[in-house]
């Protein structure tokens, strides 16, 4: 099986988040990046089924936000072929990006294309849908695990709902999926295997196709939450802190 | 019909109407008080009669009843959303940021060409267009939106709008489609339920929480012995639950469990609006994290901006010595 799999970089929640002077946007120049959790699930999901049936594994992304590591990474995890999207200006909308990624998978053939499920910097588009309707193929969601499915030309999904149930799915293929979580947590590979990817590996680079969809909502502003209310917050040193919460439940009975 | 309409997928899930259909029925009626339109329930069923009784806080209940639509399967369930809605041509589409939810709402957005925002906290009517309220990166930003174009198809997050329970009477009208629906490339086969044996942690009164922070799943066991001198269970954000730290029966949020104990102690949890979900209503929250802008400290009681790691052993010391 042939599969592509789409790769974003957003940034990382751990650093503090800027806005924009005009106050409606992530000033993404201070930001720091990292790979999108669900796409990098995603990305272990195909690997896994690489090796668990042959096939190829090629990953596609858009030149922003520092992807080459990860796309470095990508190789040195099992995919076959990159495909770098070059970018001008500032990073596209969610909908501008289904079109760029959708005219640079195309071609590809894939028999499933595999995007994480959600990006947390998507407000006004989803990107694996999106890429789904710019290829005309069917889509399904929130899926953690893939297999081969019974009959050919078909793949078994698990769609994940409350109460850690599952629906077990079976997708005709090609489709797009867009993945919550892999049959396995994201591999690790080490410093040194990254290394030798970056010696190894050839980007295909290739210009971005045109993508003009206006938006349909504006953003009028942006700011970080004001809360309702705020925990009381508990200072001192972590034994401190400590004798501080076994008393609180104490006084509340919840120590017995 | 009307675009002074709002109409809200009211979606059934293992055969049960969810929650979240109760609290957009609450959203929409704020919309529908200020646009002076109606609110609309819709229902994609198999058996779809069997859902109404709960939705009487709508002024309309439209009923589609096909065989495709008996489990969920997003090609039926799609074209059934997009005639309806199409026919209705509401001001806005409500529809909760659920398993179907992410599924529904982006693709009827496609289809229709129509505005789509995530993340929905709050709506207002602004003249003819909506400002929405969306919160984004985690919860750590929240965006207000401006939406000019019919129909908005707006994913609103669980949680957000108090549930109507009125018990209005509705009309409940039985709505045929166009045309039979086609099964589509994506065929339900079966649910899986959870491995039975594990701890049921929507029964404990003590849930010791850990996210990120935890680090390692040999730190799993620290708070396995917190939890063990307070009386209580560990649980788990999805972050652990994806590593296979725990199993996926201990996660709490969207796709986990929902959980109201006595004592909800989030160690190394950041508290993104999908963790919320599932926690929020808990007796006493008591949230620890590194990071002094974690959502999480937005919905605990308590709050302590040290490391989980460090503060655990020192926690079951102090607690130990409390129970003497």
């Amino acid at each position: 099986m042939n599969i592509a799999v789409v790769i974003r970089q957003v940034p990382d929640l751990i650093e503090p988040l800027e806005v924009d002077a005009a106050g409606t946007a992530l000033d993404l120049g201070s930001a720091s990046f990292i790979v999108n959790e669900s796409d990098d699930h995603a990305l272990e999901q195909a690997i896994l089924m690489k090796e668990a049936g042959g096939g190829t594994v090629t990953v596609v992304a858009l030149d922003c936000g520092d992807v080459d590591n990860t796309l470095y990474a990508a190789a040195a995890k099992g995919a076959d072929r990159i495909v770098k999207i070059a970018l001008e200006g500032d990073p596209p909308s969610a909908q501008n990006a289904a079109v760029m990624l959708a005219e640079a998978v195309k071609p590809l053939g894939a028999d499933l294309v595999l995007v994480g499920v959600q990006a947390h910097n998507e407000l006004e588009g989803v990107l694996a849908p999106l890429l789904a309707a710019g290829l005309g193929l069917p889509y399904v969601g929130v899926i953690r695990g893939v297999k081969a499915g019974a009959e050919p030309g078909t793949i078994s999904a698990c769609k994940e709902f409350p109460g850690a149930v599952m629906a077990r799915l079976t997708v005709k293929l090609p489709a797009v999926l867009g993945i919550l979580g892999a049959d396995q947590p994201p591999r690790y590979v080490p410093v040194s295997r990254i290394r030798a990817a970056m010696k190894s590996t050839q980007f295909e680079e290739q210009a971005a196709a045109a993508a003009d969809v206006e938006p349909l909502v504006a953003v009028r502003r942006l700011a970080p939450p004001a809360p309702a209310a705020r925990a009381e917050m508990l200072t001192g040193s972590e034994v401190e802190v400590a004798a501080r919460i076994a008393a609180i439940l104490a006084e509340k009975g919840l120590v017995k | 019909m009307s675009d002074r309409d709002v109409l809200v997928l009211a979606e059934v899930q293992r055969d049960a109407l969810a929650d979240v259909a109760l609290e957009l029925l609450a959203a929409a009626r704020s919309i529908a008080a200020a646009t002076g339109g109606e609110v609309v329930a819709l229902v994609l069923s198999g058996d779809g009669a069997r859902y109404t009784a709960s939705l009487g806080a709508a002024d309309r209940i439209l009923v589609v009843n096909d065989p495709q639509l008996a489990a969920y399967a997003p090609g039926p369930y799609l074209a059934a959303l997009e005639e309806i809605v199409a026919a209705e041509a509401p001001r806005a589409v409500l529809i909760g940021a659920t398993s179907i939810g992410w599924d529904m709402a982006p693709m009827l957005a496609a289809r229709l060409k129509a505005p789509l925002v995530t993340g929905c906290t709050a709506i207002r009517v602004d003249g003819a267009g909506l400002v929405v309220t969306s919160s984004f990166c985690g919860g750590k930003m929240m965006a207000e939106v401006q939406v000019a174009a019919s129909p908005a198809v707006l994913m609103t997050l669980p949680g957000s709008f108090r549930p109507s329970a009125d018990a209005g009477k509705a009309q409940v009208e039985t709505r045929a489609l166009s045309k039979p629906l086609e099964p589509g490339e994506v065929r339900f086969e079966e649910f899986i339920l959870p491995e039975a044996g594990d701890v049921d942690i929507t029964q404990q009164d003590v849930l010791v929480a850990v996210g990120r922070g935890i680090q390692q799943k040999e730190n799993v066991e620290l708070a396995e012995e917190l939890a063990g001198a307070l009386g209580g269970a560990v649980c788990a954000s999805r972050p652990v639950v994806d590593q296979g730290w725990l199993p996926a029966t201990r996660q709490v949020g969207k796709s986990g469990m929902t959980v109201k104990p006595k004592l909800y102690l989030a160690l190394g949890i950041s508290g993104a609006p999908e963790h919320q979900e599932g926690m929020k209503g808990s007796d006493l929250i008591v949230a620890v994290n590194t990071d002094p802008n974690a959502p999480i400290f937005d919905v605990a009681h308590y709050g302590a901006e040290v490391d989980a790691l460090e503060l655990l052993p020192a926690l079951v010391e102090a607690v130990q010595a409390r129970r003497g």
